[in-house]
Order: C-alpha cells, then sequence, then structure tokens
C-alpha cells in the first residue's frame, strides 16, 4: 500500500509552499481585491518561470513532463494562498482541453506557450443561468466562424485563448457538439469584464460575432470531450479546495485559541471544539477523495469520471463548511473587509460553482455508480 | 501512488492465503445482513468462534502483532490487516467474543500484570478458551468514566472487597474473567482514588443481568457485585494509579472498537433498494433527491476508505499513523442512522414492519434501531469530537469543576 505522496513530491509541495507564502500573501490577494485588476501579473509571472504551468505538459510539447501527482501538490498551495493567478483556467482546463482533443499540431503549437507562460487560456461552456445541457449550447461553430454567447467565464478578460463548446448543425443537440479554440484578441471577439463574488478571480462575459476558430477535436464529440477535461480540472480544483479548507481552519483554531470570552479562550468551549471537529473531519474525508482522484489521474485510471465526482463534491462540502464556519468562530471581526476570512469564503463559491455546482457533479457521481454496479 | 503491497507485504499474503486454503472455505456469495448481529456480535456462534480461534492461535495468526511465545508473530500492524483482508474471503467465525479480551483487557494485563499472571492468562485467551470483558461503565459515569463507585475495601488480611455495579459490560455473560476499574479511596480527587483489578466472572458475588436495550437486542449487561473477594496479586498498577492503567486499556479500546462498517448498510444497498422502489414520480433512483443523498453518503463512505488507505500506507511504511483515523466512528454511526432512516422513508408504509415482514429483510430498520448505541457506544459522538479538538487539533480541555474537589463532595444531581 503507498497511497501517498512520494518524498520528492512532498519536496516540491514545501517548496512551493516556502513561495508562496512570500510571493502570494493575504495582501497580495487584498491588493487584487482592492485594485482595478483580477490577477497578479508578476506573480503569474514568476509561477510560470518556475515552470509550474508546464508541471503536467509532456517535455515534448515545451513542458516539464513530471505528472499529474506534482500537479496536484502544486494546486493545493496555490488553493492555500488563494494565489490570484490565471492557473486554473490555463493549465487545468485550456491545456487538458489540448491534451485531450487537440491534434499534434495544435498541442505542439499553443502547449509550449502554456509551460512558459506566455499565454492565458480558458475554457467556456455556460451560456445562461441554470443547467448546461447539449440543447442549450447556443454558439455555432461553421466554416471556421463562431457565433453566440458565453457567460461567466472565467479568467475570460485577461485570456489570450478560449476553447469553447460550440454547435456545428443546429438541432442536432450533443451530436452535433464540438470543441473549438479561439483567439480572443482577433476580430469578432467581443469581451466584458463582469462583477464577481471573488475579485481575485476574474470572469468575462464573451461575444462572438463571426470570430475565427479552429476545431478540437471531432465533430459529436464536444460533449464527451468537455465532460472529460471537467473531470480532470475538478480533481486539480479539488486539490485547491483542500488547501483552502486547511487554511480555514487553521485560521479558526488560531483566533479561538487567543479570543477570550466569559475569562476563557473561546476554544475551551465546546459549540466551538465540536464545530472545529468536525470542520476536520469534513477536511480529512475531502483530502482522502481527492487523493484518489490523484491516483486516477496519474495513472489515467477508467475510474476517472468517478473519482472526480467524488473529489469534487467532497471538496465543495469541506471548503464551503470551513470558510463559512471560519467566519463564524471569529463572530462579528470575521464579517468584516479588513479581515481576510471572506477571501476564503468567497474563494469557496467561485471554486465550487465554477466547475459547475455540487448538484450536477452529483448526479453525475451517481451516473457512474450506476453503470459501475450495473 | 499506488494500491499494491510491497514485496514484503506481497509474501507474507500469499503465506496467509495458502493457510487459509489449508485451513478454512472460501465464502460463497454475500454474507446475509443479520439485524441482530449488528449489535449481538456473533453470540451465536460462539463454539465456532472458539474452535477457529485455536486453529489460527496455533499459527500465530490470533495476534500477529504480539510477540512470538504469546501467541503472534512478532509481525507489523499491517500483516494483521492483511491477514484480516484474507480471513473475510473466508467462511468463518472470526473473532467476535474475543476482541474487548484480546483488544483491551490482555493488553492492559500484559502491561500491569506480574509474571505469573501473564503465564497463566495469556495463551488462554489467545486462543480462545478463556473470554475477557471490560467493567469501567458505572450507571453514574459514562463519558465521565472516573465518576465511578464501585468501591474495592482493603482486608486486614491484605485481600481486597469488592461492591457496587457496572454497566453497559458487552459480553460479560459469556465471559470468564474480567478488568474492574474501583475507587480504592473517595476522600481525594475522583480520578486520583482508583484502582485496577482483574477478578473471575464465575465468582459467586458477580450477578450478571442482560440490558433489554431499545432495539430489543441484549448486547449489554448491568452487573453487580457483592462482597467479592481478591487477591491483592489481582491487583493491576500501583493503588490509587487505576486511572493511568485505564487509560491504556481506553488507548486500545480506540483502536479495538475502530470505525466498524456500519453492519454492512451502506450505498450499494441504498442503491438497491432504491433500484426496486416507485416513488411518486418514477423510480426512485431516477428521483433527484434521492440521487443528492446517494451522492452525500458515497463521499463519506468513499472518503473514509481512502483515509485507512492512507493509516495503512503509514504502517505499511513503519511510520506512525497520523490522526486522520479518528474520525472514522463519528462519520461510520450517524451515516448509518442517516442511510437506515432514508431507506425507511423510502420504502413508505412498509418502512414501519421489522424483521421478515419489512422490506430487504428488515435490513434498514436493523440498522436504525442500532444506530443509537452504535452513536454512544465506546464513546459518544460528542466525546469523540471533544477527542479530536483536544488531541488532534490542541484545543483546550474543559473546564473541570471537579477537578480538585474530594470524590465524596462532588455533587451527585439525581
Amino acid at each position: 500500500m503507498n497511497f501517498d505522496f512520494s518524498d520528492d513530491q512532498k519536496m516540491l509541495k514545501d517548496q512551493a509552499r516556502k513561495f508562496l507564502s512570500e510571493k502570494s500573501t493575504t495582501r497580495t490577494v487584498r491588493a487584487v481585491f482592492e485594485g482595478e485588476q483580477h490577477h497578479d501579473a508578476g506573480l503569474w509571472k514568476q509561477i510560470a518561470e518556475m515552470g509550474w504551468t508546464g508541471t503536467a505538459i509532456p517535455e515534448e510539447f515545451g513542458g516539464l513532463g513530471l505528472g499529474y501527482l506534482e500537479l496536484c501538490v502544486i494546486a493545493e498551495e496555490l488553493g492555500r494562498a488563494l494565489a490570484p493567478v490565471p492557473f486554473s483556467s490555463t493549465v487545468y482546463l485550456f491545456a487538458e482541453a489540448l491534451l485531450i482533443a487537440g491534434s499534434d499540431e495544435q498541442k505542439k503549437k499553443y502547449l509550449p506557450q502554456v509551460a512558459s507562460g506566455e499565454i492565458v487560456g480558458t475554457f467556456a461552456r455556460a451560456e445562461g443561468p441554470g443547467a448546461v445541457l447539449p440543447k442549450n449550447i447556443k454558439t455555432t461553430l461553421k466554416a471556421g466562424k463562431l457565433n453566440g454567447r458565453k457567460i461567466a467565464v472565467v479568467d475570460g478578460s485577461i485570456a489570450d485563448y478560449a476553447i469553447v463548446l460550440a454547435q456545428t448543425s443546429e438541432g442536432a443537440g450533443e451530436r452535433g457538439l464540438q470543441l473549438a479554440l479561439v483567439d480572443l484578441k482577433g476580430p469578432g471577439v467581443k469581451r466584458s469584464a463582469c462583477a464577481t463574488l471573488d475579485a481575485s478571480r476574474g470572469h468575462a462575459d464573451l461575444v462572438f460575432d463571426n470570430a475565427a476558430a479552429e476545431p478540437l477535436g471531432k465533430a459529436g464529440e464536444g460533449w464527451s470531450d468537455a465532460s472529460r477535461v471537467l473531470d480532470r480540472a475538478a480533481i486539480l480544483m479539488a486539490f485547491e479546495q483542500v488547501g483552502g479548507a486547511d487554511v480555514c481552519l487553521a485560521m479558526a483554531k488560531d483566533y479561538a485559541l487567543n479570543r477570550y470570552a466569559f475569562g476563557r479562550p473561546i476554544a475551551s468551549f465546546q459549540a466551538i471544539k465540536h464545530k472545529l471537529a468536525d470542520m476536520y473531519v469534513y477536511n480529512e474525508l475531502a483530502r482522502s477523495n481527492a487523493y484518489y482522484g490523484a491516483w486516477a489521474l496519474s495513472t489515467g485510471a477508467r475510474e476517472i469520471p468517478l473519482a472526480a465526482a467524488s473529489a469534487r463534491v467532497s471538496a465543495t462540502q469541506a471548503f464551503d463548511y470551513a470558510s463559512k464556519e471560519n467566519i463564524q468562530t471569529h463572530g462579528g471581526i470575521g464579517f468584516t473587509w479588513q479581515m481576510d476570512c471572506h477571501f476564503y469564503y468567497k474563494r469557496a463559491k467561485e471554486t465550487g460553482l465554477v466547475l459547475g455546482p455540487q448538484r450536477a457533479w452529483k448526479d453525475k457521481l451517481v451516473t457512474e455508480l450506476e453503470t459501475s454496479n450495473a | 501512488m499506488d494500491f499494491e503491497d510491497s514485496p514484503a507485504e506481497a509474501a507474507f499474503r500469499k503465506e496467509v492465503r495458502a493457510w487459509l486454503d489449508a485451513n478454512a472455505a472460501k465464502r460463497t456469495g454475500r454474507k446475509q445482513i443479520d439485524p441482530e448481529d449488528l449489535e449481538n456480535g456473533s453470540a451465536g456462534e460462539m463454539a465456532a468462534s472458539k474452535a477457529w480461534q485455536k486453529v489460527k492461535a496455533k499459527a500465530g495468526y490470533a495476534r500477529i502483532t504480539w510477540p512470538k511465545g504469546m501467541g503472534g508473530l512478532g509481525g507489523t500492524p499491517m500483516q494483521s490487516i492483511i491477514f484480516g483482508q484474507e480471513e473475510s474471503k473466508y467462511d468463518v467465525a472470526n473473532g467476535g467474543p474475543f476482541a474487548i479480551g484480546l483488544g483491551m483487557c490482555i493488553p492492559t494485563l500484559m502491561a500491569y500484570g506480574d509474571e505469573e499472571a501473564k503465564k497463566r492468562f495469556v495463551w488462554p485467551a489467545v486462543q480462545g478458551d478463556e473470554i475477557w470483558c471490560q467493567l469501567f461503565s458505572e450507571p453514574a459515569g459514562g463519558s465521565d468514566v472516573a465518576n465511578l463507585r464501585t468501591k474495592a475495601e482493603k482486608n486486614a488480611d491484605g485481600t481486597w472487597t469488592i461492591n457496587g455495579s457496572k454497566i453497559w459490560t458487552t459480553g460479560a455473560q459469556f465471559s470468564d474473567y474480567g478488568i474492574i476499574l474501583t475507587r480504592t479511596d473517595p476522600n481525594v480527587p475522583k480520578h486520583k482514588g482508583l484502582t485496577m483489578f482483574y477478578i473471575d466472572m464465575k465468582d459467586p458475588g458477580v450477578d450478571i443481568r442482560p440490558i433489554k436495550q431499545a432495539s430489543g437486542g441484549s448486547g449489554f449487561n448491568e452487573i453487580f457485585f457483592t462482597d467479592v473477594k481478591v487477591k491483592d496479586s489481582q491487583r493491576l498498577g500501583e493503588v490509587g494509579q487505576g486511572w493511568t492503567v485505564a487509560l491504556t486499556t481506553l488507548m486500545h479500546e480506540r483502536l479495538a472498537v475502530g470505525g466498524g462498517t456500519g453492519g454492512g448498510l451502506d450505498v450499494p444497498q441504498l442503491m438497491a433498494l432504491a433500484r426496486s422502489l416507485e416513488l411518486e414520480d418514477g423510480p426512485a433512483i431516477k428521483n433527484a433527491a434521492v440521487r443528492e443523498k446517494i451522492a452525500d453518503w458515497y463521499v463519506r463512505s468513499a472518503g473514509l476508505r481512502y483515509t485507512t488507505m492512507r493509516t495503512m500506507t503509514a504502517l505499511s511504511q513503519g511510520k506512525q499513523p497520523g490522526p486522520e483515523a479518528s474520525i472514522a466512528k463519528i462519520v461510520v454511526a450517524s451515516k448509518l442512522q442517516d442511510i437506515s432512516a432514508f431507506a425507511m422513508e423510502l420504502e413508505g408504509e412498509a418502512g414501519i414492519l421489522m424483521g421478515a415482514e419489512a422490506p430487504v429483510g428488515g435490513a434498514f430498520q436493523g440498522g436504525w434501531l442500532s444506530a443509537p448505541g452504535l452513536r454512544i457506544a465506546g464513546g459518544t459522538d460528542e466525546i469523540l469530537r471533544n477527542i479530536i479538538a483536544e488531541r488532534v487539533l490542541g484545543l483546550p480541555g474543559d473546564i473541570r469543576v471537579d477537578k480538585d474537589v474530594p470524590f465524596n463532595k462532588i455533587p451527585t444531581g439525581r
């Protein structure tokens, strides 16, 4: 039994933590929250220089070719630090979509630019509130031209390229769906930044009006390609969520030990102790589910969809619970802008919705259980 | 990262399989869930349990981590886990009645008993000839175990006389011996006046009465002690040091009781039920609320399964496991209660029935009836949360108003 990260992977994690504890403090996050930009361009540059963006990209496409376990440990640290950089959009979504559906030529063209940090990429599915379903995808891809609108696209304001889910044949539903790669700096693309809950993760609406786009993968496979991208991103994002949830527990614990009320530290009241114990339980369950996801991702196991849904649901629940109860443990001061608690509360919701809500992942999880038990 | 055995573990597994093939029959099909078994252990299978225990003890498989010559192999915790995994695939009565004695009482005896006692008691317990129980809890002391009142008074000839009562004692009705925590000095604060002994459960002064539980079963007992004489050599640890001795036992209890499996009622059983039932809007398995619940419980089950694998990994690498194993019982007990209640909700009015008349032979009703006990036995959900808060997270203990008060001056309430 060897269900743990290796010593080398743990060393990489320590290095990442050390770097981020200096370069991505909550002051960095606060500066982004209070500034005009939705990310820290200097931090992004340094992260790319260290090669983190190319961690799991094969060497032949300009990456470090390390692997997904290494990417998972970095993801956890980015999540702990609430790093305000377009890492998840570029690495978990854009690069993974290329690796899954891209032609050799497309991989050769774009992946080295991801690895070097030259470009920011993103992934766009949703076109309105409610569930994302094949029949709701109205954006069309015809003769290399993209038309339509995608909403709340993560890092949509700063991304150079987006991979979007589009319909190639109106009324065809899933059978007509295909992924398309579009240059967001090109003509026919209009983007408008949106006000979002988590100001350290920018989102934008994208409108395509005859924008030039190249197909990625086959027509008719867009839906399943997108699902595979989301599965992989969900596992990586689960590590960010677990990292964030652990920080919330540590913040709550630290505050409770040092805050006195009724003549004693509030950490000595069972109402607080049991709350923190519950946080610990949620966090450990989420960590274990995320580890299983990491194993599936790193071995390319056929259990990836089930592992992804479990990691996603578990990590979302843990981060939600830890971030809200961290505020509760702090009392009134926890609700102020001046404290850092709200950054985590908002990041928990952003990470919990950006790849689709828990409700959808729970349904998918049970579908996977039904097929695996059949 | 992988789930494979190390070469040494694989070799041990092979050895174990060969031994099991030679000594037992493979289990065919899934073991039927008997609601009675959830709380009563395998009391009905006593003879089979004893016979199988003897076979294992001869081979050193009864207590793998114990030293050779004491019924063990001097093996690793991982080897013990591997044996358990393989043994569960065979049709054998594996150890229900011996868990408390071998998991808690005998380790305490080994730590505090004299050489003669060890020579006399360890081997008969290992091979299942003698069964032990643990006599700590009392009507006045459940979570607050140290609040116990059973008295041991020293006689002029150096022997001791025990009077009082104990409660919630699992397996007392078929036990030969027990370890008992008593109060030897009521004039000092409660933790300081305790002393541990072992006693003969067949003594005429020991009166064992089964407790009928809310579920109808009787897994526990109440026991009355009237002038039970014990020799001073039956004392475990110094006079007044009983609490320290008890902590040794309770540390073993946490390992022995562990998470349990929730009686084999989990997501697969709930899904099977949901597939078989029709709700207002169609098949239960297609109902969004049902699916959401299934997913919630699945991530808890899977999370625990992989947490166990993290613990096993530490053991496999010869490291001390992290504190994450402490979450198991809290998760399992309430999940059993919630899954069972939800399943009965799906069964509708038929959910009121129990036993053979009920859907799935009353499995969920059995789980629901036993769950409240599981949330209390071996540390209540609340005590377990305190343990996580204090020992894992390092939060302060509760303020104890009885800490420096002599035991006989502590308010007792009703």
